[in-house]
C-alpha cells in the first residue's frame, strides 16, 4: 500500500519539478503586482464613483488613440455600471459627433451622439489609426481588461481558482501606467518604442500616457497615475464585463439553492440506502 | 438479467397505449426496474452526470445558436452581443463553455473509472468501443465550439488543429484545402464548424441511445469486478441508483456552479477576448486544458507525421483496451501491480496535461518524451505482460459476500 503511493508521489514530483525547473519567461514582463479591487470575490461590486473617475480618464486620455466600439452611451446609465443617469447619459454622448447616413441626398453626415450610439471611434479606420501613429494599431479597449492576463504559473494558478482570482487584466492595465522606466543597461530600445517593464518584450509602442495632475478629480480622491491606473483599469473591466453585478448576485442565490438541494438529495439518500445497508 | 419486477397498467388509457407502443414498460424496465449492482461508489455516478451535461450543452446551446451570427464579419460581436445585450446571455455563454470544460472533466473521471474496474473486459468490449467513439465526437465537437467565438485562440486552434491533416503523405494538402473549404481557415471554415458543432450533439445523443443499449445488455459492472449472481447483489435503479446520482449531479452542479458565476474566465484564455487576426500569431498558441495531454504528445515528438500519427494513436488505442489487457480479472483492486502502474499512468497524463500547456524547450520537451513513452508502454507493454505474470488476489464469490465481509471487518 505504502510502495506504490511513494511511488505516485515520486512520479508526480517528477514530472512537476522536471516541468518547474526550466524558466521560460525570459522574455515576458515583470509580474504585474496584485492590486486591491472593489469587484475582487463573491460579494465584489463595481465602485460606481470609480468607475465614473476611470471614465473621465479613458474620455480625456485613453480616448485620443484607443477605440471603445462595443461599449454604448446607454451602457452608461445600465444597473452596475458607473450610475449615470439616462438623462447625463444622453448629454455626454451629444458631446460626440457621430458619422450617420446615407441621408436622402445620399451622403453621410455628422450628427451629435444618442444614448443608442457606440463610442464613436477615434480614427475613421484602423489603417488611418496606424498612419496617424506610426505604424501602430492601439488596440481597442471594450474587452482589454479581460483580453490581457499574466501567466503566474504552478502552483498559483490553482490558489487563484480558490480565491476566485479574476483580476489579472486590472492588474496588467494598471502596472502598464505605472511601468515607465528606464531601461536596464545593454537593452537596446527599438526605433519608436518606450520601455516598460510590465510589457511582454519590454518596448512597448505607446508613450507614458499619464503623469500626476494630469486629470482633474472633483472628489478629493489623489490625482497619482497609481491611482489614476486603478480607476481607468476598474472602468475598463466594467466596460469588458458589465454584467459582473448581475452574475455575482444571481450566483449567490444558485449557490444557496444549489447547497439546500444537495443536502436535501444527501438525506433522501441516506435514507432510501439504509435499509439495503443495514439488512441481515 | 431479470428484474425485481414487471410493469404492471395501472389505467385503461396505459393499458391501451401498452398494447400499441410499449414505452411506459421500458422506461420501467430501463430506469425503474433496472437491477444495479448495490455496492456501486460515486465512480458510478459520471454515466449520469454525463447524460446531465449533454443535455445543459444542448439546451443552452440552442438558444445560444439563435442569438450567434457564423461570419467572421460578424462572429466576434455577436458573442458579445449575447454577452452585453442579451437577456441572461452572459450566463448562456458562460454555462455553455464552462459546461465543455465539465462535460470532459466528467468524461476523464467516467473513463478512468472504467479502466480502474476493468469495466472495457469481456463482455463489455461494444460498450466501450461505443464510450471510446463518443469521446472522439466530444473532441470534434468541442474543438469546433472553441472556434465560433472567432478569437485569436479560436482562429489559431483551428490553424494548427486542421493542419495537422498535411502531414498525410501525398494528399495531406489536398484534405487541409477540403477541410477550410479554401485556402485558409476562413469564411467557409467558420460555416461548416458551426454546422457541424451543431450536428455532432445530437449524433452524440444517438450513440448514447446506443451505449446505454449495450449497457443494459450486458449490465453494469461494479468494483468488485465479479459478475452479479443473484438478486441479493442488485438493487432496483429507482430509488437506489436515481436518488445517488441524483445526490452527486447536486454536488458537481455547485462546482459548476463556482466556476460560472466566480471564476467565468478561469479555464478560458484571455487571448480569445482577442479578435481574430490572420495577420498576427498570439506567443503561445495553446488548446483547452482537456485537450493538453494529448498536444504534449504531439509536441513530444520532433517529427510531424509520426507526431500526428502518436496523437490519433494516444486516442484511438483505448478502442483496443479490452484486447491490449490480458488479465482475466476486471476490479484493479485484485491487481496489485496493475493498480500500481494505472496510478502512474493518470499521474503521467496529468504531468503532460502540464506540460501542454508550457512552451516546449529544454527540459519540458525531456519531459514530455518520457511520460509519452511511458503512456504507450502502459499500453503496448505493460498491459500485454501483465495479464501473464500477475499474481491477482482472490476474488469474493459474490458481491453480497464481498459487501457482507467489508460490512464486519
Amino acid at each position: 500500500m505504502n510502495f506504490h503511493r511513494s511511488l505516485i508521489v515520486i512520479a508526480a514530483t517528477l514530472a512537476v519539478s522536471l516541468a518547474t525547473m526550466v524558466p521560460v519567461r525570459a522574455q515576458e514582463g515583470d509580474a504585474p503586482p496584485r492590486q486591491h479591487w472593489s469587484f475582487w470575490g463573491p460579494f465584489g461590486t463595481y465602485d460606481p464613483a470609480q468607475l465614473q473617475r476611470g471614465f473621465k480618464i479613458y474620455r480625456e486620455v485613453c480616448s485620443t488613440c484607443h477605440s471603445i466600439k462595443l461599449l454604448s452611451f446607454r451602457n452608461l446609465s445600465d444597473p452596475g455600471g458607473p450610475g449615470f443617469t439616462e438623462a447625463q447619459a444622453a448629454t455626454i454622448a451629444a458631446t460626440f459627433q457621430v458619422t450617420d447616413g446615407p441621408n436622402d441626398q445620399g451622403q453621410m453626415f455628422q450628427r451629435p451622439g444618442k444614448i443608442s450610439d457606440t463610442f464613436p471611434p477615434p480614427y475613421p479606420n484602423d489603417q488611418a489609426a496606424r498612419a496617424a501613429l506610426g505604424g501602430k494599431l492601439p488596440p481597442d479597449m471594450s474587452d482589454l481588461a479581460k483580453a490581457r492576463s499574466y501567466e503566474w504559473g504552478f502552483p498559483q494558478f490553482i490558489f487563484d481558482a480558490f480565491i476566485m482570482y479574476q483580476e489579472d487584466g486590472p492588474d496588467y492595465i494598471h502596472a502598464i501606467l505605472n511601468g515607465y522606466t528606464d531601461p536596464p543597461a545593454g537593452f537596446v530600445l527599438p526605433p519608436g518604442g518606450q520601455y516598460n517593464k510590465y510589457f511582454p518584450g519590454g518596448a512597448i509602442g505607446m508613450p507614458k500616457p499619464l503623469v500626476d495632475g494630469q486629470v482633474e478629480y472633483t472628489d478629493g480622491t489623489p490625482t497619482t497615475v497609481d491611482q489614476y491606473g486603478r480607476d481607468v483599469a476598474a472602468f475598463l473591466m466594467w466596460a469588458a464585463e458589465p454584467k459582473l453585478d448581475q452574475r455575482k448576485q444571481l450566483g449567490f442565490q444558485v449557490m444557496i439553492f444549489l447547497i439546500v438541494f444537495t443536502g436535501l438529495l444527501y438525506f433522501t439518500k441516506k435514507k432510501v440506502w439504509h435499509s439495503v445497508l443495514h439488512e441481515s | 438479467m431479470s428484474g425485481h419486477s414487471t410493469y404492471q397498467p395501472q389505467s385503461p388509457f396505459m393499458l391501451w397505449l401498452e398494447r400499441r407502443l410499449p414505452i411506459a414498460s421500458l422506461v420501467y424496465s430501463s430506469f425503474i426496474a433496472y437491477p444495479t449492482p448495490r455496492n456501486l461508489n460515486y465512480w458510478w455516478t459520471f454515466g449520469g452526470i454525463l447524460t446531465f451535461m449533454l443535455g445543459v450543452q444542448i439546451i443552452t446551446g440552442i438558444v445560444l445558436a439563435m442569438h450567434y451570427t457564423p461570419h467572421v464579419d460578424y462572429a466576434f460581436n455577436s458573442v458579445e452581443g449575447i454577452m452585453r445585450d442579451v437577456n441572461y446571455g452572459w450566463l448562456l455563454r458562460y454555462v455553455h463553455a464552462n459546461g465543455a470544460a465539465f462535460f470532459f472533466l466528467a468524461v476523464y473521471a467516467h473513463i478512468a473509472r472504467g479502466m480502474y474496474y476493468g469495466s472495457y473486459k469481456e463482455p463489455r468490449e461494444v460498450l466501450w468501443i461505443l464510450g471510446v467513439i463518443l469521446f472522439l465526437l466530444m473532441v470534434a465537437t468541442g474543438f469546433m465550439g472553441y472556434v465560433l467565438p472567432w478569437g485569436q485562440m479560436s482562429f489559431w486552434a483551428a490553424t494548427v488543429i486542421t493542419n495537422l491533416f498535411s502531414a498525410i503523405p501525398g494528399v495531406g494538402h489536398a484534405i487541409v484545402t477540403w477541410l477550410w473549404g479554401g485556402y485558409a481557415v476562413g469564411n467557409p471554415t467558420l460555416n461548416r464548424f458551426y454546422s457541424l458543432h451543431y450536428l455532432l450533439p445530437f449524433v452524440i445523443a444517438g450513440v448514447v441511445v446506443l451505449h446505454i443499449w449495450a449497457l443494459h445488455m450486458v449490465g453494469q459492472n461494479n468494483p468488485t469486478g465479479v459478475d452479479t449472481k443473484s438478486e441479493k447483489d442488485t438493487v432496483a435503479f429507482t430509488p437506489y441508483a436515481t436518488v445517488k446520482d441524483g445526490f452527486f449531479i447536486g454536488m458537481f452542479c455547485i462546482v459548476y456552479a463556482f466556476f460560472v458565476f466566480y471564476i467565468p474566465n478561469y479555464l478560458g484564455h484571455s487571448d480569445n477576448y482577442i479578435p481574430a487576426n490572420p495577420g498576427q500569431t498570439p506567443t503561445h498558441i495553446v488548446p483547452e486544458w482537456y485537450y493538453l495531454p494529448f498536444y504534449a504528445i504531439l509536441r513530444a515528438i520532433p517529427n510531424k507525421l509520426l507526431g500526428v500519427t502518436a496523437l490519433a494513436t494516444s486516442i484511438i488505442v483505448l478502442a483496443f483496451l479490452p484486447w491490449l489487457d490480458t488479465s482475466r480479472v476486471r476490479s484493479a483492486n485484485y491487481r496489485p501491480l496493475y493498480r500500481q502502474f494505472l496510478l502512474i499512468f493518470f499521474a503521467s497524463v496529468i504531468g503532460l496535461g502540464y506540460l501542454g500547456s508550457q512552451e516546449p524547450v529544454g527540459g519540458y520537451v525531456i519531459a514530455a518524451r518520457f511520460l509519452t513513452t511511458y503512456y504507450f508502454a502502459f499500453f503496448f507493454i505493460i498491459l500485454p505482460l501483465l495479464g501473464l505474470f500477475e499474481t491477482t488476489k482472490p476474488l469474493p464469490n459474490s458481491i453480497s459476500e464481498s459487501v457482507l465481509s467489508e460490512a464486519q471487518s
